[in-house]
């Protein structure tokens, strides 16, 4: 069996539904930003299958720089990690909700 | 000249206008308001009379100008009016005005009042309504014309010296000045309207001149009084030109009368009618019994006013309008008879009150009555001319009178009380003698000029025929007034007894400060004197022609028919005989005063006060008409029925605006509901709305991320499952 663009597409999609799914329910903030990692690196994996299958290199370029924003994205949410643990003493999403109308 | 008669009121207008304006002025560029100007003046001039100098003052030294021009225009524009009253008399003629010569001058068409449709219904009713502004010169008019114009001179002269230390003497002669624009106003108008303007002017003129000294509360009470009452009668007069002006339908005299005199019998209910309320207003005006109460009060004005409005010429113009109207008094006979009847009983009963007054000039008020009411008894009986003489002499020697007692005021620094005066002749000759002279004059003594004026009328009255009235009346009459006469000599002999006779009774401060008027004051005094000795030799009844006055009057008061001219004549013996009874009755007058008062010092009246407490209390008190007319009018009417119109007003009157409140109530309790529901429904439903908005939108905002985060997933699934479906 060969494997065609419909895999990586079929792996990219799970991994995107999971790292979402995980956004949406997890009460943990670490968790849900460990979850926002699994869906950029659904895109990579995407990006990288189109790149392949057509031959240029603009997706895999694209790619490198998801992952350097990831990592900006990954310090910034720790900082907030930190900052809410401080004010809170907790880092459950469901509790931080002053904004609530 | 007889056409210039227009300019004769015109003068004192000016004079009027020229005073009054420089009074302001002068009063404005000073700087001060003028009411506590007047205050100050009038204490400086309080004290300026303590220390015995009543002419020196401060206003004087400081601001001669304005009073020199208010010294030369006051009286001089009344001598120019009296300079062209006397040359238009003159120009005319007396001759053709005792033939009954009418000189009318026409300013101008004052109201064009349209057309009358309805002509023919009495003869002689006029096709046009208007009322002209025109001024009549007929003998009438003539003789009123010449009398108020130079009394009117002498007494401006008179009020020069008088007035002199007073602060509001500009104000004065501006009064007195339209004063007498107003009384040539009343004697020149060719119609009842213009009549009536001049009585209303006059009216008013008086209001302003009792009250002259307005900060005095009696003053300005007075002058309040008069006004009032003069109203009443006024009511009356104004009825009575509307009558005249329905009958005849014009006011014109020289179309009244003529249709007057050309009507039948038929229009005799009218003309009483009419008569009465013309009568009434001269009532009013002439001070006669029930409208008398403001005469004397009026002498708490100014002494040259009481002189000239309040004794020779206002009160007087109720006389001329009467006579004026003869012709329509003589069409009924009712009306007549009224008129001598309340003008003897006037006489009688003021003289009564005379009797025991002790103010100088209230005494003189009530002679002033009771003259009054001789003169309405003799137009009364006819005898118009008597009554048009009577005014003429009584100008006189009742201007000469009043003169007198200012000069004996001004001499005892305003004291008016008989009870402190006394011994005077020695001290203030000159006032003396003038005033003795009018007194011998008012008392009836021959040759002076109130005894033939008065012997006219006693004679008219003796011989009257009043065909509606019962045959006594005109002997009672007479009776009355040949009573009357011999009061008026009693109670002027008293007065004179208690002033200048006998010895001094008030303080020696004053005494020693009596001192004689100016010259300005004494020379009007020796004028009128003279002229109350030589006033009546113009109407000797029995040499034949010698009643000059009554020939000159003859074509406007025509003696009743038989009444008096000819077998008036011929019956000399009775004449002589009537004149002997009144001369008598007098002579009694006066040596009964001068025994008991000059002689007695006024034990023998004391005496009869002292037996008879209650008639002497009731006409020292004036017969208490005055609180009579206040428990009546003032608390009766006005306090009482003031609270019965209160009550009125509360339940009647007060049903309107109450029944309109209840329906105001009950359309507002409507509209409140339209409010509540309907308004307030709108608004409140339009923020329910939104509320109910707001509410679903605010719970969509929950805080949670994850919320967010799910619905921008659903939102991007529905794009995406929009932009796949309907690609």
């Amino acid at each position: 069996m060969t494997i065609t663009i419909n895999h990586f597409l079929i792996v990219s999609f799970l991994l995107f539904s999971i790292g979402f799914f995980g956004v949406l329910v997890r009460r943990n903030f670490l968790t849900v930003l460990m979850s926002v990692e699994l869906m950029l690196n659904a895109v990579n994996l995407n990006l990288v299958a189109f790149s392949k299958r057509l031959s240029s290199l603009t997706g895999q370029v694209f790619s490198v720089f998801v992952i350097t924003i990831a990592a900006g994205e990954a310090a910034i949410g720790l900082a907030l990690t930190i900052s809410l643990f401080r004010q809170r003493k907790t880092l459950n999403v469901e509790e931080a909700n002053t904004l609530q109308g | 000249m007889k056409d210039l008669i227009w300019l004769i009121p015109l003068f004192p207008l000016a004079g009027f206008l020229v005073n009054g304006l420089v009074y302001l002025i002068d009063h404005r560029t000073k700087g001060e308001p003028l009411h506590d100007e007047l205050h100050s003046h009038q204490a400086a001039a309080e004290s300026q009379k303590h220390l015995g100098h009543p002419h020196a003052h401060m206003h004087e030294e400081t601001h001669p100008e304005p009073k020199l021009i208010h010294t030369i225009v006051g009286p001089g524009s009344v001598a120019l009016s009296c300079l062209f009253a006397f040359g238009a008399i003159f120009d005319l003629g007396l001759s053709r005005l005792s033939e009954g010569a009418v000189h009318v001058v026409t300013l101008y068409r004052w109201l064009p009042l349209g057309v009358n449709e309805a002509v023919g219904q009495v003869p002689g009713k006029a096709a046009e309504w208007f009322v002209d502004a025109a001024f009549r010169l007929d003998s009438l008019s003539a003789l009123m014309l010449a009398f108020v114009t130079f009394v009117g001179f002498l007494i401006h002269v008179y009020s020069v010296g008088y007035m002199g230390h007073d602060a509001g003497y500009g104000r004065y002669f501006a009064y007195l000045n339209l004063f007498m624009f107003s009384m040539l106003v009343l004697v020149l108008g060719n119609n009842f309207l213009l009549l009536f303007v001049g009585w209303e002017g006059v009216g008013l003129c008086s209001y302003l001149l009792i009250g002259y000294d307005y900060h005095k509360k009696n003053a300005a009470d007075a002058g309040k009084k008069a006004f009032v009452v003069n109203r009443i009668g006024d009511f009356g007069f104004i009825l009575g030109i509307f009558g005249v002006f329905a009958l005849f339908g014009s006011l014109d005299f020289g179309k009244v009368f003529p249709a007057a005199a050309a009507a039948g019998p038929d229009v005799t209910p009218y003309m009483t009618l009419i008569c009465i309320c013309l009568f009434v207003g001269a009532c009013g005006k002439s001070a006669q019994f029930p409208l008398y109460v403001w005469l004397p009060d009026a002498m708490a004005g100014p002494t040259p006013v009481s002189a000239l409005i309040h004794a020779a010429t206002m009160v007087t113009a109720g006389v001329y309008m009467v006579s004026r109207c003869n012709v329509l008094f003589r069409l009924s006979p009712d009306a007549m008879v009224v008129v001598a009847v309340i003008g003897g009983f006037t006489a009688l009963f003021a003289a009564t009150i005379g009797l025991a007054q002790n103010d100088i000039k209230k005494v003189l008020a009530y002679s002033t009555v009771s003259q009054l009411g001789y003169m309405f008894l003799a137009c009364g009986v006819g005898a118009f001319v008597a009554g048009m003489f009577h005014v003429l002499t009584h100008a006189f020697f009742k201007a000469c009178l009043f003169l007198g007692s200012g000069s004996v005021i001004h001499a005892l620094s305003g004291e008016q009380d008989i009870q402190r005066m006394g011994g005077l002749s020695s001290k203030i000759r000159t006032t003396y003698r003038t005033f003795l002279i009018a007194t011998i004059a008012i008392a009836g003594i021959p040759p002076l000029a109130g005894f033939f004026s008065k012997d006219a009328i006693l004679g008219a009255v003796f011989e009257a025929h009043m065909p509606t009235a019962p045959v006594w009346l005109p002997r009672l009459l007479w009776v009355t007034g040949i009573f009357t006469a011999g009061m008026t000599a009693f109670y002027m002999f008293r007065l004179v007894s208690l002033t200048f006779w006998g010895t001094y009774r008030g303080t020696a401060e004053q005494e020693s400060h009596i001192h004689e008027s100016p010259s300005s004051m004494t020379i009007p005094l020796i004028v009128l004197a003279f002229l109350s000795i030589v006033g009546g030799w113009i109407g000797i009844p029995i040499a034949r022609g010698g009643d000059k006055i009554g020939e000159f009057l003859s074509p406007i008061l025509l003696p009743l028919a038989g009444a008096h001219s000819a077998e008036h004549h011929a019956n000399v013996s009775l004449e002589v005989l009537l004149m002997a009874a009144s001369v008598a009755v007098a002579v009694t007058g006066i040596l009964l005063a001068y025994v008991w008062y000059a002689k007695g010092g006024g034990e023998t009246p004391a005496k009869i006060a002292q037996r008879y407490p209650g008639v002497y209390r009731a006409v020292y008190n004036k017969y208490y008409v005055d609180e009579a007319y206040n428990a009546l009018f003032v608390e009766g009417l006005a306090k009482g029925g003031g609270r019965f119109l209160w009550e009125v007003d509360a339940t009647v009157v007060d049903l309107i605006p109450n029944g309109a409140a209840g329906v105001t109530k009950a359309f507002s309790w409507i509209s409140s509901l339209f409010d509540q529901y309907v308004v307030d429904g709108l608004v409140n439903g339009l923020a329910d709305t939104l509320q109910a908005g707001y509410r679903m939108f605010r719970s969509a905002q929950t805080g949670r991320v994850q919320n967010y985060a799910l619905v921008m997933g659903a939102g991007l699934f529905a794009i995406v499952a929009v932009y796949l479906v309907f690609r």
